[in-house]
């Protein structure tokens, strides 16, 4: 796919353990979708293409979490051959819903599943790529924003920093004029704690946020956790509400295990 | 890839094209095809274990993410699941948005496939983009409609992947009947377009092979609705039982190649589900524009090629906008945005017609309104031995091919399937080796 003049940055996209929501919000840029290969080459893509270039790729985006021994030494590799790698979606950054199993026996889990488990290959946990090496830039969301994508994608190119806001849920919500589900109708919502990215959506819809986009820098949960005890929510509703698709998040994480503490 | 005098390999790592991960290995001795397999080495993300003890009311959100393609699909059968354990109907404008929002999916879903993963095989292209350099508006027009797919999914379920609004019983909020009105002049425009999509799919040179399924699809109570959103089991032989007797009718085993689970008919074998069998099992149901537009493709009275399985999918997005404009008009903004009930230890069974075939899940919950157990039969693994049955078949036909293009054609047969991989609950590289 080369074109005469300037090289173009050459693109990959890898696929771990994941759903391949966030990749496929690359191709859900209709309108933007076939100018990108005047900017980039789309060396290696293969939801999209069988046609593959070789690396080293200047910008790698990885989708999904390490749940295989195959896959945790294929992700050095990725490493080795890509110069930017940019880890996109829940899996990715924090092991996804998948990663419950690290709360749990995973042969115990299999079992559940298989009725063979021991032809099955899999780890323990389910691990974020930066658990296992050099991580560029992280862009959150279960699954990720496409417009947010193509911002980081820009500025990659641009060799700038993605102007991605580390600001939560909350200032979105008030932002776009939602009435506050927690304060006006006592509904329980991860907004306070949670990373902005989704535009609020689901107090948009009368519905809690259920934190799909992972913590927001240093958030407040033990207070968050109060606020939720006081409209009713109970223990195990509290894990819960911490322990899904960001589970492994280190803050989701610890407010799972002081909510089950607090007992 | 290796040529001898007495031995074939031909081998694909990673299959391109298809959503999620997976591998073919055909093993040919002389003119004799000793095995086929395929290969599914998506990493297993244990979903029926993870949902064990979480609240009926996640299933929606956590099923979801069992495949970003089709997350309508796991949400539609995971709430119809729970309001059977419920005890609960969801009739009327909320069934109106159920269906409308599964026409998107439909939409966004097939055009994906049809417009850059599929038809780039039949042009000779490695991929949509490549296709886009020659034929720019025919991949400008499918990606106009699975941009509208997209926005009806957003208008009715708040985002595209992963919708965040569809909840058992119903929805978090209903959309006002005004901004379903303004999704109009647009999918008006792709209904028109999908006719033009639906002549050129019909002009594409179709390698031969006709395959005696057996075909599993849903069908509607109702004798004017073509399947999506629910309905009974049915079979092109005699299979006609309600969603509970899923279990009792088919069967999943494990085999060692694969992650995925196989399924057959009990006591029988191989089955298709997804658009060709829907297709020839209800395409009397299909709206008249819909009827007229396979006829003029010659599909007319019945199609069993799965290479022409674009085609029907092309008829399935003429219908799914036919359809959606249907709901529209017939939409009355709901009093409530749910029906509401109270949890009860039950067990419950839900399916729907994913893009890519017959999706069910089944669940039992406890009086808290906890999951005990979860079961979810995804559509790429019922279809795992029609696929290898198709590979046998066309391997067999075709061993004079040289290995490059047997190898593309094999892939081909698979792309037919529209896998969706990542559907792995418990679940593509291309290898032939010539013995």
């Amino acid at each position: 796919m080369s074109d005469a003049g300037a090289r173009r940055p050459k693109l990959a996209v890898w696929k771990f353990a994941s759903c391949d929501g966030c990749q496929l919000s690359l191709l859900d840029l209709e309108d933007e979708l076939l100018a990108l290969p005047e900017r980039i080459d789309v060396a290696y893509f293969l939801e999209a293409s069988r046609a593959t270039v070789e690396g080293p790729y200047d910008i790698s985006l990885v989708e999904g979490s390490v749940t295989t021994p195959a896959d945790a030494e294929r992700i050095r590799e990725v490493r080795r051959v890509s110069r930017r790698l940019v880890t996109i979606g829940a899996c990715a950054t924090a092991g996804g819903i998948q990663g419950l199993r690290n709360f749990a026996e995973v042969e115990e889990f299999v079992s559940a599943v298989y009725a063979t488990p021991s032809y099955i290959s899999t780890l323990a946990t389910s691990t974020p790529i930066s658990d296992h090496v050099a991580v560029d830039f992280e862009l959150h969301g279960c699954p990720v924003d496409r417009h947010q994508l193509l911002e980081v994608l820009l500025a990659f190119l641009a060799e700038r920093r993605p102007a991605i806001p580390n600001y939560s849920v909350c200032v979105e919500c008030k932002r776009r004029g939602n009435v506050c589900v927690m304060v006006a109708h006592g509904t329980p919502c991860l907004g306070p704690v949670t990373h902005a990215g989704c535009g609020a959506i689901c107090p948009a819809h009368d519905r809690g946020c259920y934190g799909c986009f992972g913590p927001m820098e240093t958030p407040n949960t033990a207070s968050l956790s109060g606020w939720m005890r006081g409209l009713g929510a109970e223990t195990p509703d509290l894990i819960d509400a911490y322990r899904s698709f960001n589970a492994n998040a280190p803050a989701f994480r610890a407010a799972g295990e002081q909510a089950g503490e607090a007992r | 890839m290796s040529t001898d005098n007495s031995t074939r390999r031909i081998e694909t790592s990673y299959l391109a094209r298809v959503e999620g991960e997976g591998a073919m290995h055909v093993r040919l001795r002389g003119e004799e095809v000793e095995a086929v397999e395929l290969r599914i080495f998506e990493p297993p993300r244990l979903f029926e274990a993870l949902l064990r003890g979480r609240d009926l009311g996640e299933a929606p959100d956590i099923t979801a993410r069992i495949c970003g393609i089709c997350p309508v699909a796991y949400q539609t059968s995971a709430c119809q699941a729970m309001e059977d354990a419920l005890g609960i109907e969801v009739e009327g404008p909320l069934r109106t948005l159920r269906r409308l929002i599964y026409c998107g999916e439909w939409v966004e879903s097939h055009c994906l496939h049809l417009y850059m993963l599929h038809a780039p095989d039949f042009l000779g292209y490695e991929s949509g983009f490549a296709m886009a350099r020659d034929h720019r508006e025919v991949v400008e027009r499918g990606l106009r409609a699975k941009k509208a797919g997209n926005r009806l999914i957003e208008t009715v379920g708040g985002r595209a992947v992963h919708p965040i609004n569809v909840r058992v019983g119903g929805f978090y909020k209903a959309p006002t009947r005004r901004a379903l009105e303004e999704l109009r002049p647009e999918l008006e425009r792709c209904r028109e377009e999908a006719l033009q999509t639906v002549r050129w799919t019909a002009a594409l040179e179709f390698p031969e092979l006709e395959r005696d399924y057996e075909l599993v699809c849903l069908r509607s109570e109702r004798g004017d609705e073509y399947p999506i959103d629910r309905g009974g089991i049915v079979s092109s032989r005699g299979i006609d039982v309600a969603p509970a007797e899923f279990d009792a009718t088919f069967e999943e085993e494990q085999v060692p190649h694969s992650t995925a689970l196989h399924a057959r008919v009990r006591g029988r074998g191989a089955y298709l589900t997804g658009p060709l069998a829907r297709f020839n099992l209800n395409r009397e149901r299909l709206s008249p524009l819909a009827v007229e537009a396979a006829a003029e493709a010659g599909i007319g009275a019945g199609c069993r090629n799965p290479f022409r399985s674009i085609v029907v999918r092309a008829v399935e997005i003429l219908y799914a906008f036919d359809e959606a404009l249907r709901l529209i008009d017939a939409y009355e903004e709901p009093d409530a945005p749910a029906v509401e009930a109270e949890p009860r230890a039950a067990v419950g069974h839900g399916v729907s017609e994913a893009p890519r075939g017959l999706l069910y899940h089944r669940y039992e919950i406890d009086a808290d309104g906890r999951i005990v157990t979860a079961r979810i039969v995804p559509p790429t693994s019922q279809n795992q031995r029609s696929i290898e049955e198709d590979l046998r078949e066309f391997v067999a036909a075709n061993t004079a091919l040289p290995d490059e293009d047997l190898r593309h054609r094999c892939e081909q047969t698979i792309r037919n399937y529209d896998p969706c991989i990542s559907c792995s609950t418990h679940f593509l590289k291309l290898e032939v080796e010539r013995l």
